[in-house]
C-alpha cells in the first residue's frame, strides 16, 4: 500500500511525541484502543486555566503508520483551541487531511475517540473539585 | 550494496540467471507442443519436459513417471486433496490437516466440509509442530488423507514428516505434503520420508512463477487421483492441458541446481539467519522468536518486537522487503492465523516480522537490515504508550482496554 506524503511526513517527523504529567489537574489523558487490535493511542492535553485554551498536547501511539500520523496531526490541531472547538474535530477531517484510504479510516476514528477521551478526563477532574476552592484558579 | 533489499524469499524468490538461461530456447526456438508425437518440434519439447521430470524426481528421490506438472502449488494442493477425496470417496470421507497449513490446503478442505466431508484440523504446539500422538488418535477407519505441510511459510518450522508418514502408512492412510518451502532448501526424500503425494512449485526455489508439480506415488501404495480438469488426458490422465515447456525446463534446472548446492547454501543461510537473530536478541530487550529454532528452514526468522506494531516497523524499514503478521498488512485486517495457532497473544502477531533470507542475500545486507531494524524499533518504542507503561511496571495483561 502506498502512503500519502502527509502520512509519511508525520511518521518520519511525528509532532508532539511525549507525555504530560497525568496527575496535573490541568491535564486530560485519553487512552483508546487495545493491543490485541493492533493499535493503542494515548493523547494528552493541558488546558491553560486562565484562558481555557489548550496550551499543549502530546501523544504516544502503538499502531500502524496511519495511526501514528492521525494522532500526531490531532495534537497539532488541538493546540490553541478551546475545549469546545476541540470537540468539533471530526475523524473525517483527519481522513481528508491525510488522504487515508478506506482500510485506514479506523485510525482516524481512534484519534477522534482519543481527543474526546482526553477532554472527558479533563472535565471529570475539574468538575470533581467544583464547589471547592480550586487551588490553581485562585 | 543495492537498495531496496529483498528479504521476503518465502513469498517468492528471484529467478536464478542459470534457470532463466535454461528456459530461453523454449520460447521462440524450440516452441513445439510436447504432445505433438509426429514431428521434431514436438519431440524436442518432449525431450525438455522429460529431462525436467528426471531432474525433479532426482531431487526428491522419486521416479520420473511420478511427477505430474501443474501451474503451481495451489493447483497441486487442490488436485491432491480433491483428487483423493473424490477417488477414495467410497473408502471414507475424513481428512486430517493442520491449523497452520497454507490457505490452498485449508480452503480446499473447507470446500469438502461443505460437501459433507469431515475435516480434523490438528492444533500445533507452541513450537509450531504437531504432536504425532494427536495425529494417531485422530485417524479413524473413515480417514482417507492426511495433509501436513513440510515447512511452514510464515514461521519456517519443519514438521516431523517421516514420522507422520510412518503413522499414515501403518494405518493405510494416504499422506500428502505441501513441500513448497522445503524443496531445495532441506533434504526431501519421498521414500525415506514416507510421502505419497507432494506439492512443488518453481518460484520458491529460484525458478519461474506459474509452474509447479505434484509427486504422485506409483507403488506401495499406488495413488490414484480424480482429474480436476477435463481435456486431452495429459500427465497420465491426471492433469490435462498443454505443458508449459519453458517453465518446466526452468523448474527442472532449479531442482538440479538446488540439489547440487543445497548443503553449502543451507550452511551459509543458517549462519546469516543466526547472526540476524543474535543481533536482535542481544541488542534489543523483549523480542520473541515465533516457532522453534530447533527444526526450521535455514533462511527463516519470524520474530516479534514487543510494543511495536508490525506495519509501522515495515514503514520505517521501507528499503528492506520483509513481511509482517500484523493485521494491518493483511487484506482481512486479521492478524496471522499461524501465529495465533501457536497460542501467541494477538499483540505478538501484530508485532511480528518475517525475514526470509535466500540465495542472493549477502552478509552486508544482513548487517544493514539488523542495524536498520534495531534503530527503528528503538524509535517506535519511544513512541509507544505500551512501552512506556511496561517501563512504569504496569502489567499490560491486566489493563482494561477500550476495544473498538
Amino acid at each position: 500500500m502506498a502512503y500519502s506524503d502527509k502520512v509519511l511526513d508525520h511518521y518520519n517527523n511525528p509532532r508532539n511525541v511525549g507525555a504530560l504529567d497525568k496527575r496535573d489537574p490541568n491535564v486530560g489523558t485519553g487512552m483508546v484502543g487495545a493491543p490485541e487490535c493492533g493499535d493503542v493511542m494515548k493523547l494528552q492535553l493541558r488546558v491553560d486555566p486562565g484562558t481555557g485554551i489548550i496550551e499543549d498536547a502530546r501523544f504516544k501511539t502503538f499502531g500502524c503508520g496511519s495511526a501514528i500520523a492521525s494522532s500526531s496531526l490531532a495534537t497539532e490541531w488541538l493546540k490553541g483551541k478551546t475545549l469546545d472547538q476541540a470537540l468539533t474535530i471530526k475523524n473525517t477531517d483527519i481522513v481528508n487531511e491525510l488522504s487515508l484510504p478506506p482500510v485506514k479510516i479506523h485510525c482516524s476514528v481512534l484519534a477522534e475517540d482519543a481527543i474526546r477521551a482526553a477532554i472527558a478526563d479533563y472535565q471529570k477532574k475539574n468538575t470533581a473539585v467544583a464547589g471547592q476552592p480550586v487551588a490553581q484558579t485562585v | 550494496m543495492k537498495l531496496p533489499i529483498y528479504m521476503d524469499n518465502h513469498a517468492t524468490t528471484p529467478m536464478d540467471p542459470r534457470v532463466f538461461q535454461a528456459m530461453t530456447p523454449y520460447f521462440t526456438e524450440h516452441f513445439g507442443n510436447a504432445a505433438s508425437r509426429n514431428h521434431s518440434f514436438g519431440w524436442r519439447a518432449e525431450e525438455a519436459v522429460e529431462k525436467a521430470r528426471k531432474q525433479i524426481a532426482d531431487l526428491i528421490g522419486a521416479t520420473s513417471k511420478e511427477i505430474i506438472f501443474t501451474s503451481g502449488a495451489t493447483e497441486s494442493d487442490n488436485l491432491a486433496i480433491k483428487g483423493v477425496a473424490e477417488m477414495y470417496a467410497e473408502k471414507g470421507n475424513h481428512i486430517i490437516t493442520v491449523a497452520t497449513e497454507h490457505k490452498a490446503v485449508l480452503d480446499t478442505c473447507k470446500h469438502f466440509e461443505k460437501r459433507g466431508c469431515r475435516v480434523t484440523y490438528l492444533p500445533v504446539l507452541e513450537s509450531g509442530l504437531i504432536d504425532p500422538d494427536m495425529l494417531r488418535e485422530a485417524i479413524t477407519d473413515k480417514t482417507i488423507l492426511v495433509s501436513v505441510m513440510w515447512a511452514n511459510n510464515e514461521i519456517g518450522v519443519i514438521q516431523p514428516i517421516a514420522e507422520i508418514g510412518r503413522i499414515c502408512h501403518e494405518r493405510g492412510v494416504l499422506f500428502h505434503s505441501d513441500a513448497v518451502q522445503a524443496i531445495g532448501k532441506v533434504p526431501v526424500n519421498v521414500i525415506q520420508d514416507n510421502v505419497d503425494i507432494m506439492s512443488i512449485t518453481a518460484h520458491k526455489l529460484y525458478g519461474p512463477k506459474g509452474v509447479g508439480a505434484l509427486y504422485v506415488r506409483r507403488k506401495n501404495p499406488r495413488v490414484q487421483l480424480t482429474a480436476q480438469m477435463d481435456g486431452g488426458g495429459h500427465e497420465r490422465g491426471m492433469r490435462s492441458g498443454t505443458l508449459n515447456v519453458a517453465g518446466i525446463a526452468g523448474l527442472g534446472e532449479a531442482c538440479e541446481i538446488a540439489g547440487r548446492e543445497m548443503g553449502q547454501e543451507a550452511a551459509r543461510l543458517t549462519r546469516l539467519r543466526d547472526k540476524l537473530a543474535g543481533r536482535f536478541t542481544t541488542e534489543l530487550a523483549e523480542v520473541h522468536i515465533n516457532g522453534t529454532m530447533a527444526s526450521r528452514l535455514p533462511g527463516n526468522l519470524n520474530i516479534s518486537f514487543a510494543y511495536v506494531e508490525g506495519e509501522s516497523l515495515l514503514m520505517g524499514i521501507n528499503d528492506i522487503a520483509v513481511s509482517s503478521g500484523s493485521a494491518c498488512t493483511s487484506a482481512t485486517l486479521e492478524p496471522s492465523y499461524v501465529l495465533k495457532a501457536l497460542g501467541a497473544a494477538d499483540e505478538i502477531a501484530h508485532s511480528s516480522i518475517r525475514f526470509g533470507l535466500g540465495r542472493f542475500n549477502t552478509e552486508e545486507e544482513v548487517d544493514y537490515a539488523a542495524n536498520k531494524v534495531i534503530e527503528v524499533v528503538n524509535k517506535l518504542r519511544e513512541l509507544s504508550p505500551l512501552y512506556e507503561m511496561a517501563k512504569e511496571g504496569v502489567d499490560l495483561a491486566k489493563v482494561e482496554w477500550s476495544a473498538h
